[in-house]
């Protein structure tokens, strides 16, 4: 990334966040940060102003200011988003009008995120919004993280923006017992980012742009709420799963499992970072998803081996991982990892992997684990049976190759 | 302020095995989302229960003037849940409607805003 691209990546959910709160309108928001790059990018090659990010903020707001001036008229015949006289925005916005309150506050950001992470919106317009409005990610690089066509992805961002305008979502950090619930919102889509960008859709394993983007994201929002465990945790998860990147990969671009893996590879810096970050969260009352999830991830970065992880410390993990979040895809991983503790009964794990299969349809690590776990039986012919399953909901190049490798050592036809 | 309906979508088996007691404690359920809407800083607007959509006529206009109107007997959309009631609500923004839609006594009700009229009422 060059220096320029830092500055623009680092600005934009400032700039857009509070331009919207100037201007209450998201969508102009958008526009002018847009432009008051693309000034940046004709004027900044004669010379660096001393305060980028606070010559994009001023900008956007006078190219915003200009533009509702001209637009009076027909402003006025528009819903705002948010109210001026109701002061629904919070206190900031209260009793001001529209052109006051220019100077940018610490937390526009995180109102920005928590307007396109609103319950009211559909997952899928939440990523696509955070990544668009938040990350000032191009429509096109979004539509190729979602898997769906360009325009598509433009139309939910219309739709998206235009509901928060009409329907009034207001733009403001939610309170109290509120909170921890849509603070979980906006931590689950921090998540899809990076999973998208963890498992790439290219011809790579992984889209380190979009991986980036959500460990700013995940660090940002744990400056802007210091007092909340769970952003904590998912930056500790992000850091432990982020320091295995490279080690994913053996030298010949080959997926490498986590039982494979070169532990040496793994980036000791970030696994600090991660531990430390997990343990904080987990200290600090009752577990969150997100804390569990790391516990997990930095059990795993502390084994010298596969063979040698504290499994019954991340089954109990998973115990209490279920009871939060009771979800397949957790029961699952519980599942594999009781496989592995001393004395596990292949058959028995087996049988509860299976029970899981009708909730978890076209999820390819389940016939997966279920191969490898037939591998184990000496039932090698439904293994590799398992692994055309698993293959057959398989996109990712890489992990196609693996699986493939996987099914051939299976000895079977 | 913003203007919302609720559109309330329920099972209509009620209005089979329903007396009068039963009538009554709905009413009370109203009487408290009603008492629960000015407490919140919202207001109602305006309202009506509706009659059950087995009354209903739908007239559907043919795609030109000289085609004259289809009458057909029931609500526009046959669904197992039917509209039975709305409000009208006047409320801050979507986080106060949606936690009093919450409180609204229906088993499904869509949330719509109002389209604002350009004289600014």
């Amino acid at each position: 990334m060059t220096a320029l691209e830092e500055v623009f990546r680092s600005a934009w959910p400032v700039v857009v966040a509070s331009t919207a709160r100037l201007t209450r309108d998201l969508d102009l928001a958008e526009d002018c940060t847009q432009e008051a790059v693309e000034r940046a990018l004709r004027r900044w090659p004669a010379g660096f102003p001393d305060n980028p990010a606070g010559w994009l903020t001023t900008t956007a707001h006078r190219i915003a200011l200009d533009r509702l001036r001209r637009e009076a008229t027909l402003r006025r015949k528009l819903p705002l988003l948010v109210d001026p006289v109701s002061g629904a925005g919070g206190p900031a916005v209260e009793g001001s009008a529209i052109g006051e309150d220019a100077d940018p506050e610490p937390t526009d950001p995180l109102r920005l995120v928590f307007t396109c992470c609103h319950p009211a919106l559909s997952r899928e317009s939440r990523v696509a919004l955070t990544l668009r409005l938040v990350c000032g990610v191009d429509v096109a690089t979004i539509a190729a993280v979602l898997l769906a066509g360009e325009a598509a992805v433009a139309r939910r961002i219309t739709r998206a923006k235009r509901k928060i305008a009409v329907a009034r979502v207001p733009f403001r950090v939610p309170a109290g017992d509120e909170l921890a619930e849509r603070l979980d919102a906006v931590l689950t889509v921090v998540h899809l980012v990076y999973t998208a960008g963890h498992v790439g859709s290219g011809t790579g394993l992984r889209d380190t742009d979009l991986t980036g983007r959500a460990l700013g994201l995940a660090r940002m929002l744990v400056a802007l709420l210091p007092g909340e465990p769970e952003p904590r945790a998912l930056l500790g998860l992000l850091s432990l799963t982020e320091a295995r990147g490279d080690a994913r990969t053996g030298a010949d671009g080959e997926l490498v499992l986590l039982p494979d893996q070169d532990r040496s590879g793994w980036d000791r810096r970030l696994i600090r970072e991660g531990l430390g970050l997990a343990t904080s969260a987990l200290r600090a009352g009752p577990h969150g998803r997100f804390a569990l999830q790391a516990g997990v991830a930095g059990l795993h970065a502390v084994a010298p081996s596969w063979a040698q992880t504290d499994w019954a410390r991340v089954v109990v993990t998973y115990d209490a991982l279920l009871r939060v979040w009771p979800s397949p895809v957790v029961a699952l991983n519980r599942a594999v990892a009781r496989g592995r503790l001393p004395g596990a009964d292949p058959a028995a794990v087996l049988a509860e992997v299976d029970a899981l299969a009708p909730e978890l349809a076209g999820y390819p690590y389940l016939p997966a684990a279920r191969a490898d776990l037939l591998a184990r039986l000496g039932r090698a012919a439904e293994a590799a049976a398992a692994y055309d399953g698993a293959l057959a909901v398989t996109r990712n190049p890489v992990e196609r190759r693996h699986l493939t490798r996987r099914r051939a050592e299976t000895g079977a036809s | 302020m913003a203007r919302y309906v609720f559109l309330m979508y329920d099972s209509e088996d009620w209005h089979d095995t329903v007396d009068e007691q039963g009538v009554a404690d709905e009413f009370a359920l109203h009487e408290e989302f009603m008492a629960a809407v000015t407490a919140a800083g919202a207001s109602v607007v305006g309202g009506e229960a509706l009659e059950r959509s087995s009354t209903a006529s739908t007239v559907r206009r043919g795609p030109d003037a000289g085609t004259r109107p289809l009458v057909t007997d029931g609500p526009f959309a046959d669904t197992k849940e039917a509209l039975g009631g709305f409000y009208v609500i006047d409320a801050p923004d979507l986080d106060v409607a949606l936690s009093l839609a919450a409180a609204c006594p229906a088993g499904n009700v869509e949330v719509r805003p109002v389209m604002e009229m350009p004289d600014g009422t």
